[in-house]
């Protein structure tokens, strides 16, 4: 915000010194300026109540963890167990099936489907002409904005069961495939989804990172006799590296939270041993089972160490000299 | 933007080259259209036709709207599709409502306290509470089964209230001035200057909103349970995943082929969406990097 406006202040505190406006103290009393922006702090209050009650006081229900919660008692009267649920959820097979499943998925997204939008960005950004840019541009973008439930009925009706896929393959003399239920491929048949649905979204970022690089540089390598591939690895690919880091470290720090939609909605398909990731875990064990503790339990490790990672990663970023995620917001 | 010609030091680019890239680009727009186009085609198809095609249809060639006129024969989804509306339309309203005044209370660093209120809504795309936690919270709030949970768990984002807030600050600082010289307060700055200034960044936070509502079927699955107050995503789910049948869902009787119908309802959820994308799309280019870079 611009200087002049900051000095002018908000009307009457600054207008009520007018004798003294160098030697105006430079705090006013806490009380003092909360009533001088007490107008622009009650437009907040909507909001900031929004976030304490649904992001913040949640946090407390992880009590449940420690308790053999039931709803219907409460927090204050349920049993006290200590550490019993974490117990629970180390000696059940079904919870490593889950930490299995999360991190084989997780892993297959990163190898297939982190470096995609870096390749169609590439490609996108060598287009001349900007009409065709701009069109490739409007269509890949639009499956992002297509929810969970419709691009999985979608995969569904082309390569499901009685889908366009397994009739081609048998009208060819193979055999019928049905990638929808096939546990084996659950971890590639959910990187496919995610592919179609965010690489053309995911491009946005690349783009503008390439578009950031001075034509000079290009200009000059071809001068220097540098082709389209030299020019590609020694201008191109070191512009836009740094983003590149940044993302895939952010990308580590939220490892363990594997789309909860797309898979709660295919889980059955496959069946919990190759389907169930933790937040589906939680979700069955808890809400639909009725296991509270032991799923507050998982719930509160899985947020935990995901609060870790996600604090590290940005910790990572920001020493290798990337404006972290939270930090530079505030400035 | 870029000019649309090619830089003179750049090489004539070779034949094999364009071509290649011209099928890969190609091919890429096709597998994300064909599957638009063949869910629309199959509503309007007749069963033989169905059948012929194995699964989709791309074109009909005799064109029938009996699925449509299951679909909004007053049963389960025109019922799901009112909700939806609803649940977007009150949802999408409040959402921005709240969010515009956040980020302008938010706008001015000088304000007390901003910098703080800032960074407890900011921290909160870094830690999410999970399932557990947000659903105890809502029982113990009492909103269970109803319209309230649907709407007030993800009422406001923190990524539109970054790209509201980045617009807000960018403002011409002279204008809000002079208007503060006329003794103008901030609520009437809000109305009269920063608002009509900002129409097209607050029309891409709307339709943010309003997607994110209209896909929503989360929500609805946890904090819902009776399936006949359901928005329409739900009864997709249902209807289209779990194979539940459909007699239930349309009317008495179903002339349509079933397979059509689910098409049908496909079309019903996907068409608003590409009804607002253009406009989106116009706009969010800009507003997804603002985020991206502050947030």
């Amino acid at each position: 915000m611009t200087t002049p406006l900051q000095a002018v202040g908000t009307g009457t505190a600054s207008r009520a010194k007018p004798e003294t406006p160098l030697a105006a103290p430079r705090r006013l009393p806490l009380w003092k300026r909360l009533w001088r922006d007490r107008v622009m702090l009650m437009l907040t209050l909507p909001g900031l109540v929004y976030f304490l009650v649904f992001h913040y006081v949640p946090l407390f229900g992880y009590v449940a963890a420690f308790q053999d919660y039931q709803p219907y008692i409460g927090f204050l009267d349920s049993q006290w167990v200590g550490l019993q649920n974490f117990a629970t959820m180390l000696g059940d097979p079904r919870f490593w099936d889950a930490v299995g499943n999360t991190l084989r998925i997780t892993l297959t997204q990163l190898v297939l489907f982190f470096p995609a939008p870096i390749a169609l960005a590439l490609l996108l950004n060598s287009v001349i002409s900007e009409k065709v840019r701009r069109f490739v541009q409007s269509v890949v973008y639009l499956p992002h904005f297509i929810g969970w439930v419709i691009i999985v009925s979608v995969f569904q009706q082309v390569i499901g069961g009685a889908g366009v896929l397994p009739g081609f393959l048998e009208s060819i003399g193979l055999p019928r495939y049905d990638m929808m239920t096939d546990p084996d491929a659950f971890p590639l048949l959910v990187t496919l989804q995610v592919i179609w649905k965010d690489c053309g979204w995911g491009t946005i970022i690349f783009l503008a990172a390439l578009l950031s690089i001075n034509p000079e540089l290009y200009e000059a390598a071809a001068m220097d006799g540098a082709g389209r591939w030299r020019r590609l690895w020694h201008v191109t690919l070191p512009g836009i590296t740094p983003i590149i880091i940044l993302l895939l470290i952010l990308n580590l720090g939220s490892i363990l939270s594997v789309g909860f939609e797309q898979i709660l909605l295919q889980r059955d398909a496959v069946g919990p041993e190759s389907g169930e990731v933790l937040d589906t875990f939680v979700y069955f064990n808890g809400v639909q089972d009725g296991q509270w503790g032991p799923a507050a339990a998982v719930g509160l490790v899985k947020a935990v160490v995901g609060a870790v990672l996600v604090l590290g990663a940005n910790k990572v970023a920001h020493l290798l000299g990337h404006e972290g995620v939270y930090r530079n917001a505030s400035k | 933007m870029r000019a649309s010609e090619r830089p003179a030091w750049m090489e004539r680019p070779s034949k094999l080259g364009v071509g290649l890239k011209a099928v890969i680009i190609t091919a890429i727009t096709l597998l994300v259209i064909y599957p638009f186009v063949g869910v629309i085609g199959t509503s309007f198809s007749s069963e033989s036709e169905i059948a012929r095609s194995g699964g989709f249809v791309l074109l009909p060639t005799a064109p029938q709207l009996d699925a449509y006129r299951a679909v909004f024969d007053g049963g389960t989804v025109t019922r799901a599709l009112l909700i939806s509306v609803l649940v977007t339309g009150v949802g999408t309203l409040a959402s921005v409502t709240v969010t515009i005044c956040m980020a302008y209370g938010l706008s001015r660093r000088e304000v007390t306290g901003s910098k703080w209120i800032l960074m407890i809504a900011l921290f909160t795309m870094l830690f999410n509470p999970g399932i557990i936690a947000n659903f105890l919270l809502v029982n113990q709030l009492g909103l269970l089964n109803s319209f309230g949970a649907l709407v007030l768990p993800s009422l406001v984002s923190a990524f539109n209230l970054v790209v509201l807030r980045s617009f807000f600050m960018n403002l011409p600082g002279e204008l809000l001035e002079s208007a503060r010289m006329d003794g103008a307060g901030d609520l009437r700055i809000l109305a009269r200057i920063v608002l009509p200034l900002s129409k097209a960044v607050i029309a891409v936070v709307s339709l943010f909103y309003a997607v994110a509502y209209w896909n929503n079927f989360f929500n609805a699955l946890l904090y819902i349970d009776d399936s006949d107050r359901h928005p329409l995503p739900n009864i997709l789910r249902t209807f289209i995943l779990q194979g539940r049948t459909l007699e239930s869902a349309v009317g008495t009787e179903a002339p349509a082929p079933v397979q059509a119908i689910q098409m049908a309802v496909l079309v019903v959820a996907i068409v608003p969406i590409l009804l607002v994308y253009p406009f989106l799309q116009r706009y969010f280019t800009k507003g997804v990097l603002t985020g991206a870079i502050k947030g």
